[in-house]
């Protein structure tokens, strides 16, 4: 008899999730061969948001193409322009300013905290919770909110420029994050009583797309899926960039490999960011927001990368640079991509019920796949 | 000892159950802690952040004169080809010297992205981003603007 994988035989069933279904997070294709209840393959299909984000910047200019980036992933659209920054800033050999890297630090931990909010609440709602997904975003609201006073807008916010910040903090920003911050901690414990501890969600977690180490190192995954089965892949702790090097936090790490596992990376990953977000709120130090740069920029002939760790993984920057104003290519190596690779290794050999809950933790935002 | 454990995960499964549940209650009681936002009843107190990027506006002072001086920074700032500048020349009426000046400020409001380049390119502060918000207009063409108004003229002393 035929086991192999992705085999179709006879009897098993072929079924479409997606795309524009509400639970395969924006426009995912699933094709699902299935025997009974047991998914025996899952192939993913790309491509229907591709907006070839790669070749439309080999047209823009440097201070022009970091506004693109943040179209990709929106949820963590402030940590996908830092990365772009800091490769233009490699080329140009520009010095940040202290000021501007604390702020850019600073906006990065709440950029995290607001997209492992929103995949809180969505994940949450995959498993038929409804009541968390409006608490998340309560929470996120006022993150946003502190995003639209001193960037000017809620989601892509376009504030990194190449030598800085486009402006300077907001006198009322160090107020309101504290004010957050107070937020927050009143109502972290609700998360738990709401969603952690409770028994359905437990065992729809536990034991549910289990993926090992070798295998999360093999697929090239990194961030809290990786993370969640305990290999250690934190950019800001390895390859430290801007202040991350002299901040005192902790690289979370789970080893249950389970769906679970990843849901309390996450999860704990917030509080690590508050701790960050803490010990520089009251140290911003005072100096230019932005470096002096020229008008036109032009980076030297050659090669540059960068990596920064968005809330989905590393985001890696390629720039190959002809010495012109625009770059001859560019390549994103984007989390999403390596961590949906994975989705096929997790649910196969389970149930039907259980792709949903195991795809939700990968975290997926699809322009960041397609780009 | 089936039983005692059926019996404990029963126990613990209506446990979790009364805990969420209470958070619930909490809210169903505490209702000044909601904080809904009833949107369109509440746009005359809504009070949108002074940097907000809305749309990209011209400055025009009391004497309808702005300080544009036509130079297409902002035309090639912006990724999208979102702004079109088209100028024109003024002929000085002592002088007799003729003067390039802009014509018309088009402004694609369909195109524009809000990443506020233009706004930083400007080197004379001539335009800034609105606050409004409200853009859906029944036919696409009542997208693309002109910026400067109707008779306005640059501001003396703006080069």
């Amino acid at each position: 008899m035929f086991e192999e994988v992705g085999t179709t035989t006879e009897g098993d069933l072929i079924i479409n999730v997606g795309p524009q279904h509400p639970a395969t997070h924006g426009v995912l294709h699933l094709v699902i061969t299935l025997n009974g209840e047991t998914i025996k393959n899952v192939e993913p299909h790309l491509g229907y948001i591709h907006r070839s984000i790669e070749k439309m910047c080999e047209s823009l200019t440097y201070r022009q193409f970091i506004y693109v980036t943040s179209r990709m992933d929106y949820l963590s659209a402030h940590i996908n322009n830092h990365a772009c920054a800091m490769c233009v800033e490699k080329g140009l050999q520009l010095e940040i300013p202290p000021r501007a890297q604390v702020i850019r630090v600073l906006m990065d931990e709440l950029t995290r905290i607001a997209s492992h909010e929103l995949w809180w609440g969505a994940m949450a709602m995959d498993l038929g919770a409804f009541t968390p997904f409006f608490h998340a975003f309560r929470e996120r609201e006022s993150i946003n909110d502190i995003m639209e006073e001193t960037c000017g807008a809620r989601l892509t916010m376009n504030y990194m420029v190449p030598g800085g910040v486009m402006h300077d903090i907001h006198p009322n920003f160090q107020r309101r994050v504290k004010d957050f911050l107070q937020l927050y901690k009143s109502k972290i414990h609700e998360y738990d009583e709401m969603v952690t501890g409770n028994v359905i969600f437990q065992n729809r977690m536990k034991g549910v797309g289990v993926i090992s180490a070798e295998d999360v190192i093999s697929y090239g995954c990194t961030g809290p899926v990786a993370r969640g089965s305990g290999v250690s892949s934190d950019t800001r702790k390895h390859y430290p960039y801007e202040i991350y090097d002299k901040l005192e936090f902790d690289e979370v790490l789970e080893t249950g490999c389970d769906s679970f596992a990843r849901y309390m990376v996450r999860l704990r990953e917030m509080q690590q960011s508050i701790r960050i977000i803490e010990q520089l709120i009251d140290n911003i130090p005072e100096g230019d927001f932005q470096a002096k740069t020229k008008a036109v920029l032009k980076l030297p002939k050659g090669e540059f990368y960068s990596k920064a760790e968005t809330a989905r993984g590393e985001l890696g920057v390629y720039i190959v640079s002809e010495g012109g104003t625009t770059p001859y290519r560019i390549k994103f190596r984007s989390p999403g991509f390596s961590n949906l690779s994975a989705l096929n290794h997790l649910v196969k050999g389970g149930k039907i019920g259980d792709l949903i809950a195991a795809m939700g933790t990968l975290d997926l935002v699809i322009p960041d796949i397609d780009r | 000892m089936f039983l005692k454990q059926y019996i404990k995960d029963v126990w613990g499964a209506m446990k979790s159950l009364a805990t969420g549940m209470k958070r619930t209650g909490y809210y169903f009681t505490h209702h000044k802690e909601i904080i809904t936002e009833q949107y369109p009843d509440n746009r005359d107190t809504l009070v949108l952040p002074e940097r907000f990027k809305g749309e990209v506006v011209m400055i025009h002072d009391e004497n309808n004169e702005h300080a544009c001086t036509g130079c297409t920074a902002c035309e090639l700032a912006c990724p999208n080809a979102t702004i079109k500048i088209i100028t024109k020349f003024d002929v000085d009426a002592e002088t007799g010297k003729k003067k390039k000046a802009i014509d018309t400020f088009v402004y694609h409001l369909e195109l524009c992205t809000m990443c506020n380049l233009c706004v930083e390119a400007c080197p004379t502060g001539a335009i800034k981003m609105a606050q409004t918000f409200e853009h859906s207009v029944f036919d696409r063409s009542q997208l693309t603007k002109t910026l400067n108004k109707p008779g306005s003229k640059i501001r003396e002393g703006v080069e």
